[in-house]
């Protein structure tokens, strides 16, 4: 159980997928427009993530060792297909807003290196804890880049205007804001930990 | 508008207008982790417009000669996927074998270009359009040097930035984030150029 654990924080703060190790930023920065839109892909990208953990990890015996990688590619794509047609068929308004980054969850390096680095090497229980763990890492960090960004650029908060008086900035809204909102949060997370090591 | 000036905007859209790195965030793995110097992003830009165009050519075909004969439509991703994979090892081998110069230069960014979710996002792209073959190959040259002009701003401004004094916590990739910031601002004033 303490195993468990472990592996589900491991995910969320010292290997967060967006924030530290810095991979699968595209989706990160592409749908964070609205806090609306990073839930919505948080949620899209937790479903493939433990599912290919899952499989992974439960097929490794009968998994060949020189085909591993177009292996893991087919389970990622067919859970993301999975994924793309739930979400065209029941939220048609969301299959718009997410567009293309729905299918190019395929190629989103977060899945497909904890397919080779961790669930390939684990047991089911510990793939399921790490892929919950990294889940709600890169949901956390996508949705404070929506909230910074919803917030700074139209001046709502999932479309709830906040402080009357506040006059929000358009460009946050647009690509710019992206990246100065996750460079933002990067500087913040890296002077915390300083501030935490040095004590 | 006669058939070439359509292309030319087709060509000019998807370079600048709507640069794939600055205004739609593909590629941004490679952006971040192959610009530190000027040469390593040009043989970065060198491998992907090379994917990237025979990618759009082979996945036009399979898709409207194999997939939607067959009805097939929602084995789209997986069958792109795969196709990628394969041409990207194949175009390696060959490579390897017929111009081991060329290998040497381009070698080492070729397997990590199966991943790279531009190439997939371009194919998938031209199916969203409809383009046709010259439309995607035209399509396909534009997206590959909008990456590459975005890859050598990027890696020319790193280079210099390695020798300024920048506060502790912002070192490394926080003030990349912020010089790619800055640098999509002004793609953004390419906004208006075509319609």
């Amino acid at each position: 159980m303490k195993e468990f654990f472990k592996y589900l924080i491991n995910g969320i703060f010292k290997e967060n997928p967006v924030l530290v190790l810095m991979i699968g930023l595209c989706s990160v920065l592409a749908v964070s427009t609205t806090v609306e839109n990073a839930i919505g892909m948080g949620l899209a990208f937790s479903f493939v993530m433990i599912f290919s953990n899952l499989f992974v990890s439960s097929l490794r015996p009968i998994i060949p060792n020189n085909i591993r990688i177009p292996i893991f590619i087919v389970v990622i794509a067919t859970f993301t297909t999975i994924v793309d047609l739930i979400i065209s068929a029941y939220f048609p308004e969301l299959y718009k807003a997410l567009g293309i980054f729905i299918p190019l969850i395929v190629v989103n390096c977060i899945i497909i290196g904890r397919a080779e680095g961790f669930a390939y090497k684990h047991n089911v229980v510990e793939s399921l804890a790490d892929g919950v763990g990294i889940s709600i890492g890169y949901i956390w960090a996508i949705v404070a880049l929506g909230l910074i960004r919803e917030f700074l650029g139209s001046g709502t908060v999932l479309d709830k205007v906040i402080i009357q008086s506040f006059n929000p900035a358009k460009v946050f809204s647009m690509p710019p804001g992206a990246f100065w909102g996750i460079a933002l949060l990067m500087g913040i997370l890296k002077w915390v930990q300083q501030k935490i090591s040095r004590r | 508008m006669n058939l070439l000036g359509k292309l030319l905007i087709l060509f000019i859209s998807a370079a600048l207008i709507n640069n794939i790195v600055f205004m739609r965030f593909l590629a941004l793995c490679p952006f971040v982790g192959m610009s530190t110097q000027i040469e390593v992003s040009l043989g970065m830009g060198a491998a992907v417009t090379f994917v990237m165009v025979m990618a759009s050519v082979v996945t036009f075909f399979v898709y409207y000669y194999i997939l939607v004969p067959l009805n097939l439509l929602f084995l789209r991703t997986i069958a792109f996927i795969l196709v990628i994979a394969v041409l990207v090892q194949l175009v390696e081998m060959v490579i390897r074998k017929f111009s081991p110069n060329l290998y040497k230069a381009m070698g080492i960014y070729l397997p990590l270009i199966t991943t790279n979710c531009a190439i997939l996002g371009v194919t998938l792209l031209n199916i969203n359009y409809g383009h046709n073959l010259i439309e995607a190959i035209v399509y396909a040259l534009g997206v590959s040097l909008g990456f590459t002009i975005a890859l050598i701003l990027l890696a020319s401004i790193r280079e210099r930035l390695s020798y300024s004094d920048i506060p502790n916590f912002w070192q490394g990739y926080p003030i990349v984030f912020i010089t790619a910031g800055l640098l999509a601002l002004i793609f953004l004033g390419f906004q208006g150029l075509a319609h």
